[in-house]
C-alpha cells in the first residue's frame, strides 16, 4: 500500500494528478481526508523545483574512444553529455512524442510537406558569448548533410535537398514530402554549434543549460551551470558530474552507497534486489526499443510464410517479458511500433503463444528438421537465455530450434543482417515513418528481415507526405498488418528503460523518446537534500 | 591476463625453473653467437674477439647490452603479432565503430579517411616509422594524439601499481620469512590458509567484497576510484585505497609462497646445517645465510607480479572504475582502434621485457657465481 501511496504522491509531483483525483484515490486506500490533504500539499510543494547542488551520475556506455564531436557521438554517455551542453532546433514532448520548439520557435510546412520554414529563436547566446544566428544553424545542418561527413545523422538528413535562409527564416527543401521533418531534427547529433562546428567540431560549445568544465573520454565529464541559459525551466543543479561506470555491479554499489545520485542500465536480474534498498528508487520508462528475432524473408527455409507464422506462434512472449526483462517491459506484436508512437494503429489483435497454431502452420510449411538460430549476449541483454526459452516453447509445438551461440565480438558485422535467423535489438526511432524506412523499406540499408514489398513501399512513401492525420493512421495500420502477418520479424517484447536514482533526486521526467529521460536527465531533475 | 592465469594454475616452482634457465641461456649466449663452430678469422679480428674480450672482462655490461638488443628485437616481433592479430579479427574499424547506426556511406567515408583501403604491410610500416620516433599516431575513434592519452593513463596505472607494490612486496617477503621461521607451526599455517584463500578467489570477487563492506555497508572507503587531473594527492590516495587493497591480496600469496619455498629449499643445504651447528639462531640463519641465496627465484616472482600490477589489472580497473591502461586498451580493442591497441600492446610488452631483464640482472648481482658461466 505504501508503494501505491508513493506512486500517487509522485503523480502529484509530476503534475499528472489534480487534488480531486488524488483525494479520491487516497480515500479508496483508506487514508483519512485530513492526512490526504497534508500529503497532497507536501507532494505539491515538492513539485516546486529547487536550485543548487552537485549532481553525480554513474553511467554505462563510455569509452576512451568517445569523440567530442556531436556528429560522431554514439554512446549512451555521449548522448547525455551532448544533451547537457547543446540544443537542437526541435525537441520532442516527453509524454506525447510530438515536436516542441527549442532553438526553432515555430515552423510551417508547405502543402506537400516538401518545403519547411523555421523561425529561429532570437537572443540566444552560445557559451562563448556569441549570439546564435541563422548562419550557425545553416552551417550545422550543412555539416551533417554533407555526403562526406561521418555524422551519425547522415541517414536521417539525406532527404534534405536544400538549406537556405529567407531573411531571418530557415527554409529546408526536401527531395520528397515528409510530414515528420521537425521530429527528424530532434536527432541528438544535430546540436547547433557556432559556425556549425566547422572551425572546431570538438569545442563542445553550445547553447545548452550546462557548460563543459572538463571532459576525459571514457572517464568523466563535469559541467557548470550556464548562467545565460535562454530557458528557466531546466538546469536546476549548479554542477553536474558524469562518471563512466561500465560495470553493472559498480554502478549499483555506487548508487546504494550514495556516491552517485543516478545510474542507468540496471540489469533486470538485479533490479528486484536493488528495489529493496530504502534509499533507492527504480525509474522505469516505457520505450520504443525492442528485442527481436529476425528471419530473412528471401532465404530458405524462411522464404515460406507458413514457417514464419509457425515460428511467430511458437514464441511465448509473456514468459520472455517476465524472465528476460524481469517484468520491466511490454509484449510485442510482431511489428516494430508500440503505443508510445503518435498515430499508433489501434485495434490490432495481440498475438499470443499458441502451440497448436504453430504446429498447424509448421505442418503446412512442409519444413522438417531443426531451425538454426544464431544468438549472442551482445544482441540484447539475456539474448542467449531468451533463445533457450524460445527453444523450449517451440519444442512444445513440435518445432526443433537449434541455438548457436556466436562470439559477441564481430556479431554486428558477421551475424546480424548476414545470417538468415538471428537475435537482435532495435532502438526506437522518433517516428513510425523513420522506423519503417530504416528497416522495412525494400531499399533500406538495414532491411535486416529482407522484407521487400513494392506495395508496402508505396504506402510508406504516401504516408510520409500525408498531412491528414486520420488518413495517415489508416496507412500505418495497413503497414503494421503487413509486417505482422507476412514479415520476417518476431518481436516478443519492448523493453523499458530501467534506471535508478537516490530518493533525493526529484522531478525525473519519464520521457518516452529515449533512455534517461531522453538524455535530459541532468537538465531536468533537482536535488532535495 | 595470460600471465595471471599461468601464475594461478602452474606449479609453484614453475617460474623459477623457467626464469633461471632463461638467465643462464642469456649468460652463455655471447659465446654461442660470437664464436661460430668453425672459427672465421675475419670475423674474429673485427668483432668476435672484441666482443669475447668485452664479455669476459665486463660480463654484466655485456649481459645488459645483449638483453637490450634482444628486447628491441622482441618488441618488433610483438608489434608484428599485434598488427596481424587485429587484422585477423572479424569486423573492421569502420563498421565496428559505427555499429548499428552506420550507413554504407558513412562507413565508406571513414575507410577512405583513414586509408584502410591501403594494404596492411604499407600501413604497418608507416605506423612503425612513427612509433620508432615516439609518435604513436592519432586515435581513429577520438582523433586525439595517442601518445598524449597514454601518458595520462599510464601515469594512473603506474600510480596504482606503485602503491600496490610498495605494500605487497615487503609484506610478502616478510610473511614468507616468518612462515619459514615458524615452519609447520600455527603462524605458518594461518599465513598459508589465508594466502591460499586469497589466491583462490577471483580478483573481481575480492573487489566486490571490499566494496560491499567498506563502501556500501560501513561507508569508510571512497568509491568509485575514479581519479582525474584536478585531484589532490591525498584525495587520490584515498580513492585508490580499495583497488590497492584488492591488488595486494591478489599478488601477495604468490610472492609469499615463493619466498617460503625458496628459503626452505636453501635451508636443507650443507652450509645452513653448518650454521645451525655453529649455534646461530633460526632468524639469523634465515636472514643472513639462507635468504641471500634464495633471492634469485624470489626476484623473478616479484618481477612477474610487478608486471602483472601494470598490465594485468583490467578487471580491477573495471570493477573500481579506475581509468588506467587496461581499461583504455579494452575500449580500443572493442572498436578496433588500431593505433591505440598497438601502442598499448607495445608498452605492455616493453614492461614485461624490462622487468624480466631487471630480474635476471638482479639475480646475477645477488649471486656472483652466475657471472662466469662454465
Amino acid at each position: 500500500m505504501s508503494d501505491y501511496k508513493d506512486y500517487l504522491a509522485r503523480q502529484v509531483m509530476l503534475g499528472k494528478m489534480n487534488r480531486r483525483e488524488f483525494l479520491g484515490r487516497a480515500a479508496a486506500l483508506g487514508i483519512a481526508a485530513s492526512t490526504a490533504n497534508t500529503l497532497f500539499a507536501s507532494s505539491a510543494a515538492a513539485q516546486e523545483p529547487k536550485r543548487g547542488g552537485h549532481l553525480k551520475l554513474g553511467l554505462e556506455g563510455a569509452a576512451a574512444t568517445d569523440s567530442r564531436d556531436p556528429a560522431k557521438a554514439l554512446s549512451q554517455f555521449m548522448f547525455v553529455v551532448g544533451r547537457n551542453w547543446g540544443d537542437m532546433l526541435v525537441e520532442s514532448h516527453p509524454t506525447t512524442g510530438e515536436p516542441v520548439p527549442a532553438l526553432a520557435e515555430s515552423w510551417e510546412p508547405s502543402a506537400d510537406a516538401a518545403t519547411w520554414t523555421f523561425t529561429i529563436r532570437k537572443g540566444v547566446k552560445f557559451h562563448d558569448g556569441k549570439e546564435l544566428t541563422i548562419d550557425d544553424v545553416i552551417k550545422t545542418l550543412q555539416r551533417h548533410t554533407d555526403e562526406k561527413s561521418e555524422s551519425g545523422a547522415l541517414g536521417v538528413m539525406k532527404s534534405i535537398k536544400e538549406i537556405k535562409a529567407d531573411g531571418d527564416k530557415l527554409v529546408l527543401t526536401l527531395t520528397e514530402g515528409n510530414a515528420d521533418l521537425p521530429l527528424l531534427l530532434t536527432d541528438y547529433h544535430l546540436i547547433i554549434q557556432p559556425n556549425g562546428g566547422t572551425d572546431n567540431p570538438d569545442a563542445m560549445i553550445g547553447t545548452g543549460p550546462y557548460k563543459v568544465a572538463s571532459f576525459e573520454p571514457g572517464v568523466r565529464a563535469t559541467f557548470e551551470r550556464n548562467a545565460d541559459d535562454w530557458r528557466t525551466d531546466r538546469g536546476y543543479v549548479d554542477s553536474v558530474e558524469l562518471i563512466a561506470m561500465n560495470d553493472a555491479t559498480a554502478r549499483i554499489a555506487a548508487l546504494s552507497s550514495g556516491q552517485v545520485h543516478f545510474i542507468n542500465r540496471v540489469d533486470p536480474k538485479t533490479v528486484n534486489l536493488l528495489k529493496k534498498a530504502p534509499t533507492v528508487e527504480i525509474l522505469n520508462t516505457s520505450g520504443r526499443g525492442h528485442y527481436v528475432f529476425i528471419m530473412h524473408c528471401n532465404t530458405a527455409p524462411f522464404d515460406n510464410n507458413d514457417l514464419r507464422m509457425a515460428l511467430k506462434y511458437a514464441m511465448d512472449r509473456e514468459t520472455l517479458v517476465q524472465r528476460i526483462l524481469g517484468g520491466y517491459g511490454k509484449v510485442g506484436n510482431d511489428f516494430p511500433i508500440n503505443d508510445t508512437y503518435a498515430l499508433f494503429p489501434e485495434g490490432i489483435e495481440q498475438r499470443a503463444y499458441d502451440p497448436d497454431k504453430a504446429a498447424f502452420h509448421y505442418k503446412k510449411s512442409g519444413h522438417s528438421g531443426p531451425v538454426l538460430l544464431r544468438t549472442s549476449d551482445v544482441a540484447f541483454p539475456g539474448a542467449v537465455d531468451a533463445a533457450v526459452l524460445y527453444q523450449a516453447s517451440a519444442k512444445k509445438a513440435g518445432i526443433e530450434i537449434e541455438v548457436k551461440r556466436e562470439p559477441g565480438d564481430g556479431y554486428w558485422s558477421n551475424v546480424w543482417n548476414v545470417q538468415p535467423f538471428s537475435t537482435s535489438y532495435w532502438g526506437g526511432r522518433p517516428t513510425q515513418d523513420q522506423m519503417y524506412s530504416t528497416a522495412y523499406l525494400s531499399t533500406a540499408d538495414w532491411n535486416d528481415t529482407r522484407f521487400k514489398r513494392p506495395d508496402f513501399d508505396k504506402i510508406l512513401l504516401e504516408a510520409r507526405s500525408e498531412l491528414d492525420e486520420a488518413k495517415r493512421k489508416d496507412m500505418y495500420h495497413t503497414m503494421a498488418m503487413m509486417v505482422r502477418d507476412e514479415g520476417g520479424l518476431i518481436l516478443p517484447m519492448f523493453n523499458d528503460f530501467v534506471n535508478a536514482a537516490g530518493k533525493t533526486v526529484k522531478g525525473y521526467v519519464h520521457d518516452i523518446g529515449n533512455d534517461m529521460s531522453n538524455g535530459y536527465v541532468a537538465t531536468r531533475v533537482w536535488l532535495d537534500a | 591476463m595470460a600471465g595471471r592465469l599461468m601464475m594461478e594454475s602452474g606449479p609453484i616452482t614453475g617460474p623459477v625453473v623457467t626464469d633461471a634457465t632463461a638467465g643462464e641461456t642469456a649468460l652463455r649466449s655471447p659465446d654461442l653467437s660470437g664464436v661460430p663452430a668453425k672459427p672465421n678469422p675475419a670475423a674474429d679480428e673485427l668483432g668476435g674477439t672484441f666482443w669475447r674480450r668485452f664479455a669476459f672482462r665486463r660480463p654484466l655490461a655485456a649481459l645488459i647490452l645483449q638483453r637490450l638488443g634482444l628486447s628491441v628485437g622482441l618488441l618488433f616481433a610483438v608489434s608484428l603479432m599485434i598488427f596481424g592479430g587485429i587484422e585477423a579479427l572479424p569486423g573492421d574499424f569502420a563498421t565496428t565503430y559505427l555499429g548499428q547506426s552506420a550507413t554504407p556511406q558513412a562507413v565508406e567515408n571513414i575507410r577512405e579517411d583513414l586509408g584502410l583501403d591501403r594494404p596492411w604491410s604499407e600501413r604497418y610500416l608507416s605506423w612503425l616509422g612513427g612509433a620508432v620516433q615516439g609518435d604513436f599516431g592519432t586515435s581513429w575513434a577520438s582523433r586525439n594524439s595517442v601518445s598524449e592519452q597514454i601518458g595520462n593513463r599510464l601515469g594512473n596505472s603506474l600510480f596504482l601499481a606503485f602503491f600496490a607494490a610498495l605494500i605487497s612486496v615487503p609484506l610478502a617477503v616478510g610473511l614468507g620469512m616468518l612462515a619459514v621461521q615458524f615452519r609447520n607451526r600455527l603462524p605458518d599455517k594461518i599465513i598459508n590458509v589465508i594466502s591460499l584463500a586469497a589466491i583462490s578467489l577471483p580478483e573481481f570477487f575480492i573487489g566486490y567484497l571490499l566494496i560491499m563492506f567498506f563502501a556500501v555497508k560501513w561507508g569508510v572507503a571512497t568509491f568509485p576510484a575514479t581519479v582525474y587531473d584536478s585531484m589532490g594527492f591525498t584525495e587520490r590516495l584515498s580513492a585508490i585505497a580499495l583497488p590497492v587493497a584488492t591488488l595486494v591480496l591478489v599478488v601477495l600469496a604468490h610472492m609469499m609462497r615463493m619466498t617460503r619455498a625458496a628459503i626452505l629449499n636453501v635451508m636443507s643445504s650443507a652450509y645452513v646445517e653448518t650454521a645451525e651447528l655453529k649455534g646461530l639462531g633460526t632468524f639469523r640463519i634465515i636472514a643472513r645465510h639462507a635468504a641471500p641465496n634464495a633471492v634469485a627465484p624470489v626476484i623473478n616472482v616479484i618481477a612477474l607480479n610487478l608486471a602483472y600490477l601494470v598490465v594485468g589489472v583490467v578487471v580491477v580497473e573495471v570493477v573500481f572504475v579506475y581509468p588506467g591502461m587496461g581499461q583504455y586498451m579494452v575500449d580500443a580493442v572493442t572498436v578496433r582502434d588500431m593505433p591505440v591497441v598497438q601502442a598499448c600492446g607495445l608498452i605492455f610488452a616493453a614492461f614485461y621485457i624490462f622487468l624480466n631483464m631487471a630480474a635476471d640482472i638482479l639475480a646475477i648481482l645477488a649471486n656472483p657465481r652466475l657471472r662466469h658461466p662454465r
